[in-house]
């Protein structure tokens, strides 16, 4: 009889792995289940551009030419924020964005990696020379966010921090409105 | 242990002095950042970075791989270790190597961190003692695939016993996964530092550094589920619930965890989302492992628990023996597995992931799943091998809960704040910070009570030292020899799948070509992505 009750044993063991494999399945299959519809119904993606530039001529032309950087507000009502990261500031060093509009942020290097992070929002991404990296987000309402360099960037990192103003969009119009690049500074 | 003892203390020792140096290092970076101490020079600061992050990435977990692997081959394998001379020569190249790369960092020549993202560069001589280090890992890859090999032969049929095989799995995962940073200094690196290009692909680069970094992390992790599988159920006084379950969970770990490393990669802009998502439903996958592990291992400590008289729903857990080290260990492991588990899922969940993406968060990730889960298993592991290797039996056996005690309190008390300064937006890798600025200034709290958790860790790490020193000066008594755990049905027989890897290497080769091969070859592709190298020295 002892052979029988040891098999029961077994047949206990292999049934409550079995349930809980399922258990680890059906865990599995909600966690992206959620990733799923964040990903579709939020559009809540990561930067992916693919999109290359030469790091080594970004000043001589083209969209991240010094007189270039900063807000661009759109014919659409939209803004387009071009930065620069480098060894150890962004230009602009500080960035003005209107609330309640679609905001586009345009980044790259000239030299090395860089990290591109506005502090209590979900605006992160890498810079990578090489690449521009396109992140796209909606301020709600008005403040002052910080915006450090996230990744080593070579001694001096530690002092690579620039600031996110955050102003009404009616008030963004009033004092930065006749700029064709808006930042902090009013020219 | 068959002749093996000397060449596994040997391993052992130099572990943890290289874990002595790294640890006290770790803890004044974590000072000298806080608001409890003036700002230093950065460049001391990076450079100490670099030293900490590179012996206990690249020398401390690969030597305690590699000298608790040649422990399990003798001992389960019950024959004497072949080539030792080769293993010898194993352990001197990783010496070499660290100490190569350690006197450039030293020296202020490398100071370009663990992860050496390119287009920063340091010294070749980083690079080549990096490499060096890890060709003497290689070789014990190669010891322990013929150990493995060889033992098959001479026993056809049976089956292999679980911790060789789940070693094995190990080290089969280390040989496919080196391969991504070998690749890198290889082709890319050590090219541009000779001169011979002039320029350097940082993304391209970033990709084949994440063919290593995360797969890694499981290589440092196997030995740790090895003591859990095979030296816990007996520590406990039971045996393991399932050994087919436990060969299940170390070949998944060796076919997911590889093909995942871009969830590293989550916000660069070098890769398009569909790769990202594609990693991201693997990093899902490479969960099921751990959570099968936590199962078994808590039905195995179950049964210990009720074997020694436990009743009811949780008395079985008032019942085991927390006074053997093993025992106390794993559970402080489990709790830390599941705190920087739950904080992984975050990271990996590909948007979810925006939030913290280089926050101190991922520091703290990290540092709890490794040094908190890992390392103290590597401790349990140590103290559970210590007797057997030196026929003496451990010192105080007090001070051994102390230090396991300390370094969980200690690794709690520095991650957890870790984390909530991270969702605060603090970035990582800072020589320092201005807590002065009203928006930095209610993260110093947190950063301050941090680095006292650091030094907490300090102080056990030390107090490990102290006890398996003093343990080589007791009387030698009559230990009884290691034995791994039985399982409730140990298999007489099994499916070739589940007694060896050839079907499981073309696996894993053809999931590393499916997740890889796109993005790499794109990036290949792409024009004028390189940039001049930037050389990083201190002044």
């Amino acid at each position: 009889m002892a052979e029988t009750a040891s098999e029961r044993a077994f047949d206990t063991v292999e049934r409550s792995e079995r349930w809980w494999a399922y258990a680890v399945a059906l865990i599995v299959v909600f966690l992206f289940a959620v990733i799923i519809f964040t990903g579709l119904h939020w559009a809540a993606q990561p930067p992916s551009n693919v999109e290359t530039i030469d790091a080594s001529r970004l000043h001589l032309a083209g969209e991240f030419m010094e007189s270039n950087l900063g807000t661009a507000v759109q014919p659409d009502g939209s803004a387009i924020v071009r930065v620069l990261a480098q060894q150890y500031s962004f230009v602009p060093q500080c960035i003005v964005v209107p609330t309640e509009t679609s905001v586009v942020f345009r980044v790259t290097s000239p030299d090395v990696v860089h990290g591109f992070l506005i502090a209590g929002t979900n605006v992160n991404t890498m810079v990578v020379p090489g690449f521009v990296a396109e992140v796209r987000t909606r301020f709600e309402r008005p403040g002052e966010h910080l915006m450090p360099c996230h990744e080593y960037c070579s001694v001096g990192h530690e002092d690579m921090w620039a600031r996110v103003k955050v102003v009404d969009r009616r008030e963004f119009a009033r004092t930065y409105g006749g700029q064709p690049r808006a930042s902090c500074e009013r020219r | 242990m068959n002749g093996a003892s000397r060449l596994v203390l040997a391993h052992f020792w130099v572990a943890f002095a290289a874990f002595a140096i790294a640890v006290p290092l770790g803890a004044w970076q974590m000072l000298v950042r806080s608001p409890l101490h003036r700002w230093v020079d950065p460049e001391l600061y990076y450079r100490a970075v670099t030293a900490h992050g590179t012996t206990l990435a690249y020398v401390f977990p690969t030597l305690v791989a590699m000298g608790f692997g040649y422990a399990v081959c003798a001992v389960s394998l019950g024959r004497p270790l072949h080539a030792v001379r080769l293993a010898w020569t194993a352990l001197w190249l990783v010496i070499a190597g660290a100490a190569i790369a350690m006197a450039t960092v030293a020296a202020g020549k490398a100071t370009i961190l663990y992860t050496f993202y390119p287009p920063l560069s340091g010294s070749p001589f980083y690079y080549v003692g990096v490499l060096i280090a890890v060709v003497g890992s290689w070789i014990w890859i190669g010891l322990m695939v013929s150990h493995f090999a060889r033992w098959k032969r001479d026993h056809p049929g049976l089956p292999v016993p679980l911790a060789m095989f789940a070693t094995t799995a190990g080290a089969l995962l280390w040989a496919w996964t080196s391969l991504g940073v070998g690749a890198e200094i290889v082709l890319l690196i050590l090219p541009n530092a000779f001169g011979w290009t002039s320029t350097i692909d940082a993304g391209l680069a970033r990709m084949l550094f994440s063919w290593t970094l995360h797969a890694i992390v499981y290589f440092w992790l196997i030995p740790a589920y090895v003591a859990f599988y095979t030296l816990l159920p007996s520590a406990a006084g039971g045996r393991l619930y399932s050994d087919k379950m436990g060969r299940i969970a170390f070949l998944l770990l060796l076919i997911f965890s590889m093909p995942i490393g871009i969830h590293h990669l989550y916000a660069d802009p070098q890769i398009g989302p569909g790769f990202k998502f594609l990693h991201a439903v693997f990093t899902g996958m490479v969960a099921v492992p751990t959570l099968l592990t936590i199962f078994t291992i808590c039905a195995s400590l179950e049964i210990a628990g009720r074997l020694r008289g436990g009743r009811g729903v949780l008395g079985w857990l008032a019942a085991l023996p927390w006074d053997r080290p093993l025992v106390l260990a794993s559970a402080f492991a489990l709790v830390m597995l599941g705190l920087g588990g739950a904080s992984g899922l975050i990271n990996m969940s590909y948007a979810l992931n925006s939030t913290v993406h280089n926050t101190q968060w991922v520091t703290g990730h990290f540092h709890l799943i490794y040094g908190g889960s890992i390392v103290i298993m590597y401790f349990a592991i140590a103290y559970e091998l210590w007797p057997r290797l030196t026929g003496r039996p451990l010192v105080a056996p007090k001070l051994v809960r102390l230090q396991l005690w300390t370094w969980f309190v200690g690794m709690l008390v520095t991650t957890l704040p870790w984390h909530v300064v991270g969702l605060m937006g603090q970035p990582r890798r800072m020589a320092y910070y201005d807590y002065s600025d009203p928006a930095l200034a209610p993260q110093a709290i947190w950063v301050s009570l941090s680095a006292i958790g650091g030094f907490v860790l300090v102080v056990s790490a030390l107090l490990l030292v102290g006890v398996l020193l003093a343990s080589h000066r007791r009387p030698i008594a009559a230990i009884p020899p290691l034995a791994f755990s039985l399982a409730i049905r140990p298999p007489r027989t099994l499916p070739a799948s589940l007694n060896g890897f050839r079907v499981w290497m073309l696996v894993v080769v053809a999931l590393t070509i499916a997740n890889y091969g796109y993005p790499l070859v794109q990036s290949l592709l792409l024009p004028s992505t390189g940039v001049p190298a930037y050389r990083v020295e201190a002044r």
